[in-house]
């Protein structure tokens, strides 16, 4: 102990001084790939808001990356006072070493998911290989671009979304609905890391046939891509809930919390969902959701509840080392 | 100046090695020259705090595991793959090194030709360029819509995403390493023998595979070894072009980061036990070839 | 030219010598198949950053260093560089010293320790820093927390393993440098009543000091250009711990490939500029032996080809009157 404070002592003598010591308020959002654009966005309004309200300046650092791979860092010490994570297994994860309440998910309307999306298909103009529906993507030829549900968010609602299409079609045969992932699997050449690794892979590098993503990352690769690519819906898919929620041990220490809860509540008011609908994000705010219900391809949708009784068990079952995932390339 | 170790200074200015025994010399030594204690010691504890301290977390984190969790964490089959994808494909890359960078060497000191010191100067690009900036050039040259990659696609040739995009990205970083261990090797060949040999009535070709090759074959040996030991950790230039599909294109440092993004510090420590115990056999064996390189070079002269 | 030419001995050999030398076509050919494998490797990689980068004009080139972001990745990587290369610089000194100018056992060992980094994959040198400095798990997970200090996620973490992945450079540089300098200077002045320090500094120094030069633009390079262990710890936060290659990666992920290339061929003219420097280092080594007749044969073998551990062990005390 001694030996371990004396090191630490030379380290502090090294260190900058404290951001803590800053008279404005800054707050470390820590989030996944796709939420790029929609929080540069929606910072500034938040900014503005807390000048007028608090009379406080806030400055914002912002870290992206894949969800689970956001979550790691939190885990390890990232001083995150908020998460805004691709689903609620990654924050579970970050409760579950103490550093947020273990009910957090209640803290919040709507399941903490002020925003929610869904899945779809993305291909090249025209739809050369003629996909249609979840069935299409094992046909041999067919090249699909997912990223890896070990370290990306959307990749496990794709994994998800995808089995419970099999569960469906194949009448809850849960070996079928296996075999169908390994085929599915099987026809994926590059498993990127987080969901904007596979959108670059498949827009910038031009691999494979179909993308699975985010329903707001294939809108906004649309709205950049032009006339080069189109979506097709498929005719089920899986009810997609980011979540946020703050980090307590952090905004404790950092006395963050008063600004990154307003943070996270204004998230849900008019501007906040306003802006995530902006965004291609589906506001949880239904009046909303009406106004920008142009944009979102009808289609139907299931909860991660209704079929895989939540991600407690759905993680255990599919992407724990030694799960279904793992298993699946084993057979190949 | 054959070369600037001090081996070659004893040869102008032999020292018996019986005539002064050994510790003695050693106590000598040190009372001449000032500044033994203070370096050693910086030294000793800057590799301490830095080196060794942090490298032995990783065994103290796996010596917790137990011998069967820690054999089941290093032998599952994914990790097994990783293993044949880092170590084939570094194997073959520093093998490809080896042959290019034989001929690269011998064209830059045996031959004249415009440009030669330009190409010389760039050899060592790999060496400065960070992995990142080569990881993202080489996927725009190779990817199936790249420079190269459009031509080489439709040959049935998959250069990115694929085990061959590994390969090039490894090639690329072990490069110098053969070039630079051979060059100063060819560039002190003594000529007279190959004269000899050609004045004996060999052919050339004779003088080069009977008295040209063995001569440089530890050098050779020893830059293979470099640039394989440099291309099983490398992680930087490979992810961009590798595809990183489990059981395929997945090398061990990505399954180590795979392992961290899951909270699977058990594991992921494992796994880098194994490779720092690789990495550590690696450099004891070029260090072995290396004084194998030098008892040649001395034998010679 | 002279004295790059003195140095390559078999350029005073007549060039048509077929008895040594190979027929006029396979030369060419060989020339041939090294050029088209460099370039393939090589040049071709080089030129596609600068291509890529410019590829929608100069102005959008420019355009890059208007992203307060991309300013601050700068400023990090050139902190990150200010702090890992003087301390590196300084226990390149104190280990290449005691590495060449003492004899005793176990310096084998020591050097295949100093070697170690290299050898280490950049993700596991990330990795050994989160085992100790990590606030939840880490070894020092309670004093961090007791003390607010921050290691991992912050400029000391990424320092910490710049300074290791780069620790090695400047030792190895100056080992050759040193040993083929001998002692007998140091002796000399020594015997004529210097002290140690003025030793160092008006004989040692001076001696190595472009081999020392070389390693501290290599090490400064490499400080600058790390992105596997830097990874594992940054956190990446844009403006704060987001440093040039880890910028690089992200904007090469929000579908700005210009702005991802731009600051790579930043990255790639500072490598450019290495290697003109260290041109030059060679050809001042050259030059000065030429005047001189030193016997010192500086770089022919460059960074990490020559693994110090291979040293000899014995170091001939040389003769006093």
């Amino acid at each position: 102990m001694k030996i371990k404070k004396t090191i630490l002592l030379s380290l502090a003598l090294t260190l900058p001084v404290s951001p803590l010591a800053k008279a404005q308020d800054t707050l470390l959002n820590v989030s996944y790939d796709p939420t790029r654009e929609f929080y540069s966005e929606y910072n500034e309004a938040f900014a503005k808001h807390w000048k007028e309200t608090s009379g406080r300046d806030v400055e914002f650092e912002v870290s992206h990356g894949g969800s689970s791979k956001q979550a790691r860092a939190v885990i390890d010490g990232l001083e995150a006072d908020v998460v805004t994570l691709a689903l609620a297994a990654d924050i579970d994860a970050i409760a579950d070493m103490g550093l947020i309440a273990k009910d957090w998910q209640t803290r919040l309307k709507a399941n903490s998911a002020p925003y929610q999306s869904t899945l779809a298909f993305l291909v090249r103009k025209g739809n050369p290989k003629g996909i249609k529906n979840w069935d299409d993507l094992i046909r041999e030829g067919v090249a699909v671009i997912t990223p890896n549900p070990k370290t990306s968010g959307v990749a496990r609602w794709n994994f998800l979304a995808a089995y419970g299409w099999a569960l469906e079609t194949y009448g809850k045969d849960e070996a079928k609905a296996t075999e169908y992932i390994r085929k599915l699997y099987g026809n994926v050449p590059v498993l990127d890391s987080g969901a904007r690794g596979a959108s670059t892979t498949f827009i910038e590098r031009g691999i494979g046939d179909v993308l699975i993503n985010w329903e707001n990352e294939l809108l906004l690769a649309i709205k950049e891509g032009g006339e080069k690519f189109e979506i097709v819906v498929p005719s089920l898919s899986i009810l997609a809930e980011p979540t946020v929620s703050l980090v307590d041990k952090n905004v404790e220490r950092k006395k963050s919390k008063e600004v990154a809860q307003a943070y996270l509540e204004f998230l849900y008011s008019d501007i906040g969902q306003d802006l995530a609908g902006k965004h291609f994000f589906r506001p949880s705010n239904p009046a909303i959701l009406e106004k920008y219900k142009a944009q979102y391809p009808d289609l139907k949708l299931f909860t991660i509840g209704d079929v895989f009784g939540g991600w407690g068990p759905a993680t255990k079952k599919f992407f724990d080392d030694g799960g279904v995932f793992d298993q699946i390339y084993l057979k190949q | 100046m054959i070369s600037n170790t001090s081996r070659e200074d004893t040869g102008d200015r032999p020292i018996p090695p019986t005539s002064v025994p050994k510790r003695r010399r050693e106590r000598i030594n040190r009372r001449v020259i000032p500044g033994f204690g203070l370096t050693m010691g910086f030294t000793l504890t800057y590799l301490t705090l830095l080196v060794l301290i942090p490298l032995s977390a990783v065994f103290i984190r796996t010596s917790g595991m137990g011998w069967d969790d820690f054999w089941k964490a290093i032998s599952s089959p994914q990790v097994v793959s990783a293993y044949k994808v880092t170590f084939g494909v570094s194997f073959y890359a520093a093998l490809t090194n080896a042959f290019f960078g034989f001929i690269v060497a011998w064209v830059l000191t045996r031959y004249q030709f415009p440009g030669r010191k330009l190409v010389d100067a760039l050899v060592d690009l790999p060496f400065a360029l960070p992995t990142a900036v080569a990881g993202i050039a080489l996927t725009a040259l190779y990817a199936p819509n790249g420079w190269l990659g459009q031509f080489l696609y439709p040959l049935g040739l998959e250069t990115a995403y694929s085990t061959t995009g590994i390969f090039i990205a490894l090639t690329f970083i072990g490069l110098p390493f053969v070039v630079r261990t051979l060059q100063p090797v060819i560039e002190v060949f003594d000529r007279e023998v190959e004269e000899a040999g050609a004045s004996l009535g060999a052919s050339r070709l004779r003088v080069f595979f009977t008295i040209i090759v063995p001569a440089l074959i530890p050098a050779m040996l020893t830059g293979f070894a470099l640039a394989f030991a440099r291309a099983i950790g490398e992680y930087g230039s490979v992810i961009f072009i590798s595809g990183n599909q489990p059981m395929k294109t997945e090398i061990v440092p990505l399954v180590i980061v795979k392992f961290l993004e899951n909270y699977n510090y058990p594991q992921a420590t494992a796994v880098a036990c194994v490779m720092l115990i690789a990495s550590f056999v690696l450099l004891l064996i070029v260090n072995i070839l290396q004084r194998w390189t030098e008892s040649i070079g001395q034998a010679r002269s | 030219m002279a004295a790059i030419l003195s140095r390559v001995r078999h350029d005073t050999y007549p060039k048509t010598d077929n008895a040594i030398t190979e027929p006029r076509l396979i030369r060419w050919l060989l020339i041939l198949v090294a050029i088209s494998f460099l370039g393939l490797f090589l040049f071709m990689p080089l030129v596609a950053v600068f291509v890529e980068a410019f590829k929608q004009g100069t102005k959008l080139y420019f355009a890059t260093f208007e992203d307060k972001y991309a300013v601050d990745a700068i400023l990090l990587t050139l902190k990150i560089a200010a702090i890992s290369v003087p301390l590196n610089l300084v226990f390149g000194l104190a280990a290449a010293w005691v590495i060449t100018k003492f004899s005793y056992r176990g310096k084998s060992l020591l050097v295949t320790v100093l070697d170690l980094p290299f050898a280490v994959s950049p993700v596991i040198a990330g990795l050994i820093f989160v085992l100790i400095f990590s606030t939840t798990h880490g070894w020092l997970a309670e004093p961090l927390k007791e003390y607010n200090i921050r290691i991992i996620f912050a400029l000391p973490g990424i320092a910490l393993a710049t300074v290791f992945i780069t620790l090695p450079f400047i030792a190895r540089e100056l080992v050759p440098v040193m040993q083929a300098q001998g002692k007998d200077e140091e002796f000399a002045a020594l015997t004529l009543g210097a002290g140690g320090w003025r030793t160092f500094f008006t004989v040692t120094l001076p001696n190595v000091k472009w081999g020392l030069f070389y390693g501290v633009i290599l090490c400064n390079a490499r400080a600058m250009g790390e992105f596997g262990a830097v990874a594992v710890v940054s956190g990446n936060i844009k403006g704060r711990t987001s440093t040039l290659p880890l910028y690089i990666e992200t904007l090469y992920n929000e579908y700005n490939g210009v702005a991802a290339f731009t600051l790579a061929s930043i990255l790639s003219l500072l490598a450019l500029l290495t290697l003109v420097l260290k041109n030059f280092v060679d050809w001042r080594v050259a030059k000065s032996r030429n005047n001189q007749d030193l016997n010192l044969s500086l770089f022919t073998f460059p960074p990490f080809t020559r693994p110090l551990a291979a040293l000899p062990h014995e170091h001939p005390c040389p003769q006093h009157p």
